[in-house]
């Protein structure tokens, strides 16, 4: 299963990471050096044994439908790029824009 | 069907299913304690958790179990003992650690159903749920107050949601809006949420395909997003049926893709989207162990569930004999309404009277003056005392409307009202004797030909001692005294009311 | 005992509590051994960020003692890993992405220490996003090991380590994720302990990879570690994977003895290429275990060989998705671009450094469609392998295992320039994290002057058997430890 520079491409887009064509190429046997060492995992019997998923046998614990909430010791302004109103700001996106291509 | 599709209805068959997001009600969000109220100032209800803060935990409500257990149930649902929380990753500005937290391939429950109507023959259409499962809502990008910008505003980041997912059985728009109607029924009679759609507590994304009638395999489904009315969802689906059945017919194939509902200009778009980008990579949250959920806790849930819409409908139908199948309908639409009558039937003693009263004067009354039943100026105890008066003669028929759109301003008892604006009905023999004989004496010719046999003026009598009394004489009283003056003891009178 | 730095965990604490010494003295002298040892950046680079006025919680520390309620750490000067929230200095994980943030609330660790009485004095260097196994891969330049300066300090906790083994404080914290805090205990001959999984919250921890991450504690000693760990540990319910067990008083139930206690020799530890001198080294331990009336008993964890792949799966596949929040919306820093998309593009590869973007990269592909089965899932299914070694090996009467911490001592800066061939550091730590289980390294000796640490794994929630063995130890090993 090699990585190819269009699979790194295709990640980095899912990651939203910008990758200079250098990089990227760079990233390619990097990737696939590791992943080879990795190939001695399909070797290994695995039937029937549940992956593990969460831990806690007991389950995961539930809390009252009651606040009050954790406030801040700095209000937003202090920490965030750029505000207004209290709304956070980003530069503009289309209304007709599919979330998961933003 | 609209004239615009109407044309295709013989060759194409519309295969729908929906994908419904409903709100929960509690009173904080589903992984921290912030307020989950609509309308607070921009990023007021919020924490480091639905922040999305580095190092910050989701801790799952549990209120919000309790409400998306009881509505996988009332909707006939296998829960799922087991269930698990996983992330659904993505960039978008509102969703705020990247992810969404969703249960996907183990959901709190499985395989339930809504029964939509019935066919000509009685049967019942009911149509399959596939899954219900638990997420958070991402928060709201606003694109049109700051130039250049979107504003961000997470108070909704994190408010609970279920989102029930249909099976592709809806055939056509029509189905689709009694299946969402039935289902917003459900979730209003169990309490599980407000299912207010101006507020997004109720949203609805469909997956629409097309076939020639009679074919039974599945074509390539497309994705309608955004829409945010009952009416938009019929209206998207009617768009989207004509663009697909114009494709097929001039041969063209279907992409799969996710459309948006643009409501203004009535339109389906494609969203931009390249090929390949809906990888979300889902995997279990490592935040949060699975929920396991005690079979004790399901079957006391069971045990508590509110009475459903189609049992509801069942015990009218069975109670209340005098009620016609649309009555029932009414009366059970919202269970606000169905409360309301039950304590106005119960307390007034007369269920038919209620029933009128309720789909006559109430609905007119919430109508034009905008009230939701829960919240209406008139409780439903002043409605039974109001009843009653007229049961018992204290009011007219006439009078107890007066009364009762007074008691809609005001919200006074009704036996106030009647006093302050003299309205209870008179029945001493003094004041009514009083009136007739002005009455006689003030139309002699009348009076002549009554007293001299001709019975039919009587209505016209009685209708001055009334008009004289400005309503409040007790007609029935009058009608005797009236009969008795003629001196005709044979025959019935006429009553006029 | 004229300098307050060289002074134990308790001892400060019990001088400050009967009032014989100023938290402000002890929070000046922490500061003043930092400046005489160089730990700013131009020095050995162990300290990012530093509080030079503690006035105000050194004022609440003398308020407790006045009132009789000096908490266990009263006025002991702590430094805390750069990924552990702090909301008076920044939080910003050895990373650009997050430089001068700061946290508008703190760590449930950072809140506990504080009730306890105790002064954070620094931020401590660190691997960007803990990812590194040197403290090489900071955003604001590579830590150094304060007993040999060419040498790295480890990582990823190597700045709280360093800062411990320098004497700046008795006490530091750590985070783990595969070995962060014991390995750099190791190389600094600091003592490090990974507790079981659950037993501290993550609350405040920033995330790499959420079911291996765990906060860990350093301390100059067994007794000062041990101390710190009871001070954190328990139940938080702003943890939904904290665990409710009971937690003992670790600093007095060390002081057990080692009789009838059965030791495991794993021997995929012990291979047959181990540094003879560091195999030496754990050879000389168990003698002196034996010697305390311990029974050494060889055992084998078969799927050993493995973890190192399945962690490194396991750890960028959730650390993809950890790090997608620091996207320049809400906080930390925001690069334009072209758009929105352009504005995510430009502040993720300028924030975050090679090995960050190379973990995030590999994660999202071993999470992607189509590979998720071949990479993931087969991960947690070996994880749940190498877990049930170790619930065997308990079962069959074992009460702890001893290993060598790493296979090699501190190597130099700039050693390690192949990532795989970094990754392998970890190989004799992360096996306890991927189990869930505690861990903890302690100084055993030195081989050409560089320290060398011996691990004790225990099971589920019993780190005070760790704490025993590594106490009994520490007192059977003197000053050999450090020799």
């Amino acid at each position: 299963m090699a990585v190819s520079l269009e699979d790194v491409r295709h990640v980095a887009t899912l990651a939203r990471l910008g990758l200079s064509d250098d990089r990227a190429r760079a990233l390619v046997a990097e990737l696939n050096t590791i992943l080879e060492h990795m190939d001695v995992l399909s070797k290994v019997e695995t039937d029937g044994i549940e992956p593990v998923a969460g831990i806690g046998a007991a389950g995961t614990p539930l809390r009252p439908d009651s606040g009050p909430p954790d406030s801040l010791a700095h209000p937003i302004d202090a920490f965030a790029p750029r505000t207004a109103d209290g709304f956070f700001l980003v530069p503009r996106l289309s209304t007709h824009e599919d979330p998961e291509e933003a | 069907m609209t004239t615009a599709t109407a044309r295709w209805a013989g060759r194409y068959e519309m295969v729908i299913g929906l994908e419904v997001h409903v709100q929960l009600k509690t009173a904080t969000k589903i992984f921290c304690r912030c307020s989950a109220d609509f309308g607070a100032p921009p990023n007021r209800n919020t924490c480091p958790v639905c922040l999305g803060l580095p190092g910050a935990l989701p801790v799952l409500n549990d209120h919000a179990v309790e409400l998306a257990l009881r509505a996988a149930l009332a909707l006939g649902c296998e829960v799922q003992a087991t269930s698990v929380f996983a992330r659904k990753n993505y960039f978008y500005p509102d969703l705020p650690k990247g992810y969404q937290i969703s249960q996907f391939d183990r959901p709190i429950a499985l395989r339930g159903s809504v029964t939509i109507g019935t066919r000509p023959d009685g049967s019942p259409i009911v149509i399959g749920v596939t899954r219900l499962h638990m997420e958070e809502d991402a928060g709201k990008s606003i694109h049109d107050r700051f130039p250049g910008a979107t504003a961000v505003d997470l108070n909704r980041a994190g408010v609970p949601l279920v989102e029930i997912v249909s099976e592709p059985e809806l055939r056509g728009s029509a189905e689709a809006d009694a299946y969402l109607r039935s289902l917003k029924q459900i979730m209003e009679y169990v309490g599980v949420s407000d299912v207010n759609m101006e507020e997004g507590s109720l949203r609805v994304d469909a997956n629409i395909s097309t076939r020639p009638v009679g074919d039974t395999s599945l074509g390539t489904k497309t994705e309608i997003k955004n829409l945010n009315s009952f009416s938009g969802v019929v209206r998207a689906l009617e768009a989207e049926y004509a663009r697909q059945c114009a494709l097929r017919d001039a041969g063209e194939r279907i992409a799969q893709q996710t459309m948006l509902w643009d409501a203004d200009a009535g339109v389906v778009r494609p969203a931009r989207s390249k090929e390949a980008s809906h990888d979300y990579r889902y995997f279990p949250d490592p935040d949060l162990p699975p929920l396991i959920l005690p079979l004790e806790r399901i079957d006391r849930v069971r045990r508590e569930m509110p009475e459903l819409p189609a049992a509801r409908r069942a015990r009218y139908a069975n109670a209340f004999a005098d009620l016609t199948p649309y009555d029932v309908d009414v009366l059970t639409a919202q269970p606000a309404l169905g409360d309301y009558f039950e304590q106005v039937a119960r307390q007034s003693g007369d269920p038919k009277a209620a029933a009128n009263w309720m789909l006559g004067e109430v609905l007119a009354a919430l109508n034009s003056t905008h009230q939701s039943i829960a919240h209406f100026t008139v409780r439903p105890a002043d409605l039974a005392s109001l009843l009653r008066m007229v049961h018992d003669g204290t009011v007219s028929r006439t009078a107890a409307k007066q009364i009762f759109a007074r008691m809609v301003v005001t919200g006074d008892p009704p036996s106030t009202i009647a006093e302050r604006e003299g309205l209870r009905q008179i029945s001493d023999d003094g004041t009514l004797a009083r009136w007739v004989d002005e009455v006689l004496a003030e139309n002699p010719k009348e009076a002549a030909r009554f007293l001299a046999g001709e019975t039919r003026l009587i209505g016209v009598l009685v209708g001055q001692v009334m008009k004289k009394s400005r309503g409040v004489a007790d007609p029935k009283r009058v009608n005797q005294m009236l009969a008795a003056r003629a001196g005709k003891e044979s025959g019935s009178p006429k009553v006029a009311e | 005992m004229s300098n307050a730095a060289d002074w134990s965990a308790a001892e400060l604490r019990d001088a400050i509590a009967r009032g014989e010494l100023d938290p402000r003295d002890a929070a000046r002298a922490a500061l003043d051994r930092a400046t005489a040892v160089g730990a700013g950046r131009e020095g050995l680079n162990i300290l990012l960020y530093q509080d030079d006025d503690c006035t105000e919680r050194c004022r609440a520390v003398e308020y407790s003692v006045r009132d009789g309620t000096a908490g266990a750490l009263a006025g002991v000067p702590v430094v805390v890993k750069d990924n552990i929230a702090t909301t008076r200095l920044p939080t910003s994980c050895g990373s650009r992405i997050l430089e001068g943030y700061v946290s508008p609330y703190a760590a449930t660790a950072v809140a506990r220490l504080e009730a306890a009485g105790a002064v954070v004095v620094a931020k401590s260097n660190m691997d960007e996003f803990a990812m590194g196994s040197s403290t090489e891969n900071s955003a604001f330049g590579p830590a150094r090991n304060p007993v040999a300066p060419d040498r790295v300090p480890g990582g990823s906790s190597g700045g709280s380590a360093a800062a411990v083994a320098s004497g700046i404080v008795r006490i530091a914290l750590g985070s783990e994720t595969g070995g962060s805090v014991r390995q750099p205990a190791a190389f600094c001959g600091v003592v490090g302990v990974k507790p079981t999984y659950g037993r501290v919250s993550r609350y405040g921890l920033v995330a790499f990879a959420s079911s291996l991450d765990q906060i860990g504690v350093f301390g100059r000693d067994v007794n000062d570690a041990a101390t710190a760990l009871r001070t954190i540990a328990g139940l938080d319910p702003r943890d939904s994977t904290s665990a409710a067990d009971p937690v003992p008083d670790y600093p007095a139930a060390a002081r057990g003895s080692l009789v009838g206690v059965v030791i495991g020799r794993p021997r995929e530890y012990f291979p047959a290429d181990l540094d003879p001198r560091i195999r030496t080294q754990c050879d000389r331990v168990l003698d002196a275990m034996r010697a305390l009336g311990a029974e050494i008993r060889d055992v084998s964890l078969p799927h050993t060989g493995l973890a190192i792949q399945v962690y490194y799966i396991i750890a960028p596949a959730e650390a993809s998705s950890n790090l997608a929040r620091f996207d320049g919306v809400r906080y930390g820093l925001r690069i334009e671009g072209d758009g929105l998309r352009g504005m995510y593009e430009a502040t993720r590869s300028r924030g975050f450094g090679p090995e960050v973007t190379r973990r995030i990269l590999l994660g999202t592909y071993v999470l992607s469609a189509g590979y998720y089965d071949a990479y993931y899932r087969k991960a947690q299914q070996v994880r749940a392998l190498i877990a049930g070694d170790f619930s065997k090996v308990f079962a069959s009467g074992v009460h702890l295992l001893f290993t060598p911490t790493t296979p090699t001592p501190a190597f130099e800066l700039g050693a390690k320039s192949d990532p795989y061939d970094m990754y392998l550091s970890d190989i004799f730590t992360c096996t306890a994290n991927l189990a869930g289980v505690p861990a903890m390294s302690l100084p055993i000796g030195r081989v050409d002057g560089l320290p060398v640490g011996g691990q004790f794994i225990a099971p589920h929630f019993d780190e005070r058997q760790m704490f025993v063995a590594a106490y009994a130890l520490e007192r059977a090993l003197g000053a050999e430890a450090h020799r």
